[in-house]
């Protein structure tokens, strides 16, 4: 790109504000009831938080894992790449995720939660429930139709917010391995709400950024346990 | 009120559409072909996916466009699906045959610049375009050529270069002045006004079209108009709108071919075809219109 000193963020965005949300409600209306699915799974990961069950991290692996591989081809192949050609690369972006989680997750079994620190479980949970359960409702606060709502697991924002704040609970470096995906969606769903002048953007960057507390906190040290 | 800018503002008859009224265009310079002065530009207007009730309304406005006697429809591959959306929109209306095609190569690979714009031209539904300009100069030292050699060849009209945003000038300037062009885009209106010390001089004097884009800064211009009132001036004009004021600005320029506003709207696309009738301003006004902008 030549002068790229002159380009601001505007100059990337491709579609308007309405074609935008329009594409939520094309979306939620074909793949109805998925919905009700993303919902389970969200709801799920907060129970195998804060439980001790056999398996615990390799199913919650699995659990994100499905999310992200649904919304790489469903909505970013299927649906975003239709105004915005980026789509792709990050449908790309949200596989690899897909792939991280299966191989090193529920294959290695080498993602290992935190178990210890209960206030950081308490606050994964916190914005795993926002996630869920609350940020749906922005569409009808910001105005909108509730068939515009995003919704963890087939909507990408609200899934990568809730994977920050699972994957900030992951023990030693590989954390932040598993960070980079997720953490790059939300810095770029919350500089294309800005664009759009959606206060929303507002509310994935501060989540995002209570989500990323417990990495940031624990971030120097630990060592993964063994698998579980 | 009409002065020296409506003396070089040919008219023609309006288009099959009885209209009352005649459309202003200019010639195209290499070929004298006539061009209304107001075109539509697509970017991120119709740019709506596969949504059918967006796409009805992006050919409305195709439909209320021609009927108001536009004729230039302008657009590029890196516009997402605005391609797919004129194509459904041109066959949807039957308007193929009454519109002159401009679109763009935006590729970085030069070998593959003409599949690029064989692929557009399936996507648009036309049998040949009008026009292909390479789009912000992307690897012009390679599509420039191609260009040239389709034109040759007559599977495109006319060759052009694009840029806007007042970026690559220079290059602008010196490509107007070595390459045989048919066309430049180029960005425009009362508050980007740095083509007008070199840019549109060079395209009168080399007898180069010149399309503007982002005639209202993509909206953000004609928001802050709207602060003020319209100046009793407008009326002279026969301008009910900021949108037509700015318009008549640009086009009342002598080296301005045509101005491609961008709207998904059919109220809009109304507004902006009426600026193509009736009186330009001449100097003195095109000053005030410069002062109103700088004030907004």
């Amino acid at each position: 790109m030549s002068e790229w000193w002159t380009y601001t963020l505007a100059d990337f965005l491709m579609f308007s504000p309405r074609t935008y949300w329009r594409l939520f409600e094309l979306y939620n209306v074909a793949i109805w009831p998925a919905q009700l699915v993303g919902v389970a799974f969200g709801l799920a990961l907060v129970a195998l938080i804060h439980g001790n069950r056999a398996h615990r991290d390799r199913i919650i692996a699995g659990l994100i894992a499905a999310c992200w591989l649904w919304i790489a081809w469903a909505f970013h192949t299927q649906r975003y790449a239709q105004i915005n050609w980026a789509a792709t690369w990050f449908a790309a972006a949200f596989a690899l995720q897909a792939a991280l989680l299966v191989t090193l997750g529920v294959l290695a079994g080498r993602i290992v939660l935190e178990t210890v620190n209960v206030r950081a479980r308490r606050i994964a949970s916190l914005v795993i429930i926002l996630a869920v359960l609350g940020y749906p409702l922005l569409a009808p606060l910001a105005g909108r139709p509730w068939s515009t709502a995003e919704v963890f697991g087939v909507a990408p924002d609200p899934t990568a917010i809730a994977t920050v704040a699972v994957m900030a609970l992951v023990r030693g470096r590989l954390r932040w391995l598993l960070l980079a995906v997720p953490l790059s969606w939300c810095a770029i769903a919350a500089a294309t709400l800005w664009v759009m002048d959606a206060p929303q953007a507002m509310v994935v960057a501060a989540a995002t950024l209570l989500a990323l507390w417990p990495a940031a906190r624990g971030g120097r040290g630990g060592t993964p346990a063994a698998p579980r | 009120m009409l002065g020296a800018a409506g003396a070089y503002a040919l008219l023609r008859p309006a288009t099959a559409h009885a209209q009352p009224r005649t459309i202003l265009s200019r010639p195209i310079p290499s070929t004298g072909e006539l061009m209304p002065v107001v075109g539509l530009g697509t970017w991120i207007t119709f740019n709506v996916g596969d949504d059918p009730v967006a796409r009805a309304a992006c050919a409305d406005v195709m439909r209320s466009f021609v009927a108001a006697g536009g004729r230039m429809i302008d657009s590029s591959p890196m516009y997402g699906s605005s391609q797919d959306v004129i194509g459904h929109g041109l066959r949807q209306a039957a308007l193929t045959e009454r519109i002159f095609s401009a679109d763009k190569v935006w590729i970085s690979s030069g070998a593959q610049g003409r599949e690029q714009i064989e692929r557009s031209r399936g996507k648009w539904q036309v049998r040949r375009f009008d026009l292909v300009q390479v789009h912000n100069l992307l690897n012009w030292q390679e599509h420039l050529p191609t260009l040239l050699a389709l034109k040759a060849e007559g599977r495109i009209r006319y060759a052009g270069l694009s840029t806007s945003e007042g970026r690559r000038h220079g290059d602008i300037e010196q490509l107007m002045r070595s390459q045989p062009i048919d066309f430049v885009q180029i960005t425009y209106n009362p508050l980007d006004r740095e083509v007008e010390a070199r840019i549109l001089p060079l395209a009168r004097e080399r007898g180069i079209a010149v399309i503007v884009n982002r005639p209202f800064r993509e909206g953000a211009l004609l928001r802050d108009l709207a602060r003020q009132p319209l100046p009793p001036w407008a009326a002279e004009l026969g301008c009910t709108s900021w949108a037509q004021i700015v318009l008549k600005f640009i086009v009342a320029h002598p080296a301005v071919t045509c101005a491609i506003p961008a709207t998904s709207r059919v109220a809009h696309v109304r507004e902006n075809m009426d600026a193509a009738y009736g009186r330009l301003p001449d100097a003195a006004l095109r000053q005030r219109i410069i002062a109103a902008a700088e004030r907004a």
